[in-house]
């Protein structure tokens, strides 16, 4: 798979590497909103998500047999019957995936807004009322983030007896909400000292108001790219989980295939069609959320998006690279671009003489 | 008037390619004499910083250089042109012959070397055989010529004040002994009793030193003040360019006047202060015609359509100073 | 110096935080565990083994909260962690130090090389935009989205087997004794090369983006024009000014993202049954092995703390801003 290079559009200066102002206007936003759309890489993990989504609601139905049913083909390669081949037990592995997908977005969904919701409350909090507050949920993202968040949902999850998806989906929520938080304090930090922010407060505005209607409007952004990287830690998180032995019991979640393959020797027999498509699945997924998160960043910090044409032909036909330090020099002659010739001597300076202006080559 | 060390001759700069590129400097002609203090003034987005970039092709991505030559003349030697320099070529010219003291002295200097390996380093660069004792030493004699206390060479950029650190720069830029000097509004940053002492004491080093100097900046009435002659900058272009003292008394540019009056003189008959109704043009649309006829205030048919070329003005001092503009018939072209 | 104890004083904090929730997670359970645990156990637990049950669960009635979180921490200070169910009557400690240098080996090391060649690969991507390095980029986005124990299956699959160089399983021969002779050690980088492989590949994208993202918006800095414009060599400009500078959010977050890593880097170990903590966790999380568990989330804990403070010193070291002055 490939990343589509931007387009041309993106070289001009008050976008590109020259443009002074970074964050996303108010007043721009609806337009910006739009862009967000256009550019290549978020468009292109939106499509996939889509995909995935649909197949969340619609795979239990269009499975083709029950993923629990067993039959006379045990690890049996793909085949018509089976397109994705068999388990040790004869259960049909497309059908595991697709009935695999709804429980897999779920949990990572529901983790993703727990944590997104969490990490908003004490990230806007602290950035926005300062002092003691943040100082004290400053230490406790802080101390989130140092932590090893891993073995600490495999512990808290492996402590319930039974753990559904529930259990998994909030504890990983519960600890992965620290970077958002971060990034969201440091950015409140900033745009209360906005002035549009300082005239809202002074002109009497309630708390409540201006963080919902000035501040929140302006982290939109990074919210969004918060809650796309919490899904992608708790997506690999939960799947980890069921390819441990935690949690998910039999909703096939796609950790819980390459649980059954590990532990049912699928290398050893050499059955690839029982790990490679749950793992490809799995990196799909993770790309098109990375894609999104990408393309948001491009969006917020227009530097980052790709250099667009970076090599150009000059007027005596070499290629030369666009690049810091050594701007390309194209034509290299003292010829004048506008043709304009000399003024004849007209004592009165009344009818000036015509000159068009050259379109440049 | 002196030989010419710098001469800009026709000059294209664009930001992006093909249709979408936007034209940021058109057609520049502009000489710099040996020793003088060129001027360069105009509102932001007229084309001067891009100008000073360009000519050294410094501007960073997506800024093309699309015509144009650059023609330096060493203090012995033949002329050459600097946009036909090798990378390598381009690197021993650079600081050597043209240094620069940029916008912005907070962010020019590296904030994790200290002063003294970033005054090193182009010793080092330029003067490889130079042994670390005499680089040490000539850091030592600069940071002393621009009036830092050489003790404060293991300092690190962000412990300077703003004032020493754009000392530092000019120090900086003296250091390999250049013939041409661009300052990039070198002194918008710092308070105003800082401005003028620093300019001073750069005036001070450029009579002890005899380099040239291109000053630009936004504040006409410092280019009065500071500079032998001043170019006009408007919409890319050129507008007017003249000795300092005839620029300031009779301007034949309405824009120039524009800009003239939009400061208080110092010296001299009060007068009127009125500035420029309306705002500099957007690059990407630029209007036809004489760029600034949308703002002028003796705007008449010919300027909508067609642009005037700048040359030499039939004024009884025409021969020193030109101008683009309709109002005034030109007898010969510039460049 | 200041910077440096404010540091500490926080890790320490956070290494508080950790054992505190590590004493609370028990107790949040519900239900009855300990007398599950204790029929499931049926006449292997002694009672030294029942009593630190009790404490590490909190079950004795008799007792107050405060009573036993005072008690966990006089444990703790002995370094008591308890005694193992799954390999009873061994203490915790005495396991886990023996999977210690195992993980500390693989994980520590790939993670180092992992951030420096990842590094250096994002500052040529930063650099030269539009050359061969960028058409890494979808490539490494790609594997940083596979999970890495995934990434392991399939490096067992394709290049482990019977005839093959490469192990698949292990940190050593079999029949071999841990020491450092000339028999065991080649046995060992030979059975850590495939799993050093793995979390090579799965985490070097991270580093390689980030830092790229970082030399493209430090490229803007006025302090490179500078450097150009006084004709330095490119090397020098790509490296002493941008790279330098790019280097420094890239320490930082090295430091915030270890806990990630390490995390991911377990699950190496559990494909290819390394014998470090990640494999001893999967154990214990089989054998429902509490004191286990928890005595290995407190080593990783540590280790990750401590590791952050090398990373803080290491920024401190590189940026003179952080720096008092004299």
């Amino acid at each position: 798979m490939t990343i589509p290079t931007s387009s041309i559009d993106q070289v001009i200066p008050g976008q590109g590497a020259m443009a002074q102002p970074e964050e996303a206007k108010p007043v721009k936003a609806k337009r910006q909103r739009f862009r967000f759309v256009t550019n290549a890489k978020a468009a292109t993990g939106l499509v996939i998500l889509g995909v995935y989504l649909l197949f969340a609601v619609i795979g239990p139905w269009i499975a083709p047999y029950d993923p629990g049913a067993r039959s006379s083909q045990l690890v049996a390669p793909p085949s018509p019957d089976h397109w994705l081949g068999t388990t040790h037990l004869g259960q049909d592995v497309l059908s595991q995936l697709l009935v695999g997908t709804r429980g897999v977005m779920v949990v990572g969904l529901t983790a993703g807004v727990a944590a997104t919701i969490l990490s908003v409350i004490v990230g806007v909090t602290a950035g926005y009322l300062g002092g003691g507050w943040d100082d004290a949920l400053s230490a406790l993202s802080n101390v989130f983030l140092v932590i090893p968040a891993l073995p600490l949902i495999i512990i808290v999850a492996s402590t319930f007896q039974n753990a559904g998806s529930t259990i998994v989906a909030l504890t990983i929520g519960l600890t992965s909400w620290a970077w958002g938080a971060r990034v969201l304090r440091a950015q409140t930090l900033s745009l209360r000292r906005r002035d549009y922010v300082e005239a809202s407060r002074a002109s009497g505005e309630t708390t409540c108001r201006i963080i919902f209607f000035e501040i929140m409007p302006n982290l939109t952004a990074i919210i969004a790219s918060g809650f796309v990287g919490t899904v992608i830690f708790a997506v690999a998180t939960e799947i980890t989980l069921a390819f441990i032995g935690i949690g998910g019991i039999s909703n096939w979640n796609w950790g819980e295939i390459l649980f059954w393959a590990q532990s049912q020797q699928a290398l050893a027999q050499g059955a690839w069609w029982w790990f490679v498509p749950a793992g490809l699945a799995i990196a799909f997924l993770g790309t098109a959320l990375s894609l999104i998160n990408f393309g948001i960043d491009e969006f917020v910090s227009p530097r980052l998006r790709s250099a667009g044409k970076t090599k150009i032909k000059t007027a005596s036909g070499h290629t030369v690279r666009m690049r810091v330090g050594f701007t390309p020099v194209l034509a290299n002659s003292a010829e004048p671009h506008t043709h304009a010739r000399p003024m004849p001597i007209n004592l009165n300076g009344a009818t000036p003489v015509q000159r068009t202006e050259e379109v440049n080559p | 008037m002196s030989e010419p060390v710098l001469e800009i001759r026709n000059l294209n700069v664009d930001y992006g390619l093909g249709e979408q590129a936007v034209h940021a400097v058109r057609d520049v002609n502009l000489t710099l004499h040996r020793g003088e203090v060129l001027g360069l003034a105009g509102e932001s987005g007229s084309g001067k910083s891009t100008l000073a970039y360009g000519l050294t092709r410094l501007l960073a991505p997506p800024g093309v250089i699309t015509g144009g030559e650059v023609v330096y003349h060493p203090e012995q030697g033949e002329a050459y042109d600097v946009l036909a320099l090798s990378d390598r070529g381009l690197r021993e010219f650079r600081w050597a012959e043209t240094a620069i003291v940029f916008q912005g002295a907070m962010n020019s200097l590296n904030p994790v070397h200290k002063i003294s390996t970033q005054l090193g380093d182009v010793l080092a660069a330029h003067e490889p055989t130079m042994s670390a004792h005499s680089r040490q030493a000539r850091c030592r004699e600069m940071l002393k010529l621009v009036g830092i206390s050489p003790d404060r060479m293991d300092a690190y950029p962000h412990q300077l004040s703003g004032g020493m650190r754009q000392r530092v720069m000019i120090g900086m830029a003296l250091i390999l002994q250049p013939q041409v000097v661009i300052m990039d509004e070198p002194t918008t940053a710092l308070d105003v009793v800082m401005q003028r002492q620093i300019l001073g004491q750069l005036i001070e080093l450029r009579e002890r030193l005899g380099f040239s100097v291109i000053f630009i900046t936004h504040d006409l009435s410092l280019l009065v003040e500071f500079s032998n002659r001043i170019a006009i900058m408007y919409g890319g272009r050129i507008v007017e360019e003249a000795p300092a003292a005839s620029l300031y008394r009779d301007s034949l540019h309405p824009y120039s006047a524009g800009l003239l009056s939009s400061f208080p003189a110092l010296r001299g008959p009060r007068r009127e202060l009125t500035g420029i109704p309306g705002s500099p043009p957007d690059l990407k649309g630029m209007p036809s015609g004489c760029s600034f006829h949308p703002r002028c205030p003796k705007v008449f048919e010919p300027c909508a359509g067609n642009i005037p070329v700048l040359g030499r003005p039939t004024t009884p001092d025409g021969a020193s100073r030109s101008v683009a503009c309709w109002l005034h018939p030109v007898v010969e072209s510039v460049g | 110096m200041r910077y440096v104890l404010q540091r500490i004083a926080f890790y320490v904090f956070t290494a508080w935080a950790a054992m505190t929730i590590n004493f609370f997670i028990p107790r949040m359970i519900p239900g009855d565990p300990v007398q599950a645990l204790l029929a499931r156990f049926q006449g292997q637990l002694n009672s030294d083994a029942i009593e630190s049950l009790y404490v590490l669960f909190g079950i004795d009635k008799n007792s107050s909260l405060w009573s036993d979180y005072v008690d966990y921490w006089g444990q703790l200070f002995r370094g008591d962690l308890g005694l193992s169910f799954s390999a009873f009557p061994s203490p915790v400690s005495e396991i886990i130090g023996e999977a210690l240098p195992w993980t500390v080996a693989l994980v520590g090391i790939t993670t180092v090389i992992s951030f420096l060649l990842g590094t250096s690969l994002g500052v040529l991507a930063g650099w030269r935009r539009g050359s061969w390095v960028d058409g890494l980029l979808p490539v490494t986005t790609f594997l940083s989205s596979v999970p890495y124990f995934w990434l392991g299956l399939l490096a067992i699959f394709l290049l482990a087997g019977p005839d093959s160089f490469f192990p698949s399983s292990g940190g050593y021969e079999g029949g071999l004794v841990p020491a450092w002779d000339q028999y065991f050690i080649p046995s060992a980088i030979q059975h850590s090369l495939l799993p050093a492989l793995t979390i090579l590949i799965s985490s070097v994208s991270g580093w390689i983006l980030s830092m790229r993202n970082m030399m493209v918006t430090v490229a803007a800095e006025d302090y490179i024009t500078v450097a150009h414009a006084k004709g330095l060599s490119e090397r020098r400009v790509a490296l002493s000014y941008a790279a330098r500078n790019a280097l420094l959010p890239n320490v930082s977050g090295f430091a915030l993202s270890l806990g990630f890593i390490v995390g991911g880097t377990l699950l190496v170990e559990i494909v290819f049954s390394y014998p470090g903590l990640g494999f001893l966790l999967f154990r214990a999380v089989g054998a429902k092995d509490y004191p286990l568990m928890q005595g290995i989330f407190l080593i990783i804990t540590i280790a990750v703390l401590v590791a952050n403070l090398i990373a803080d010193i290491l920024y401190l070291l590189l940026d003179p801003r952080t720096r008092k002055e004299g």
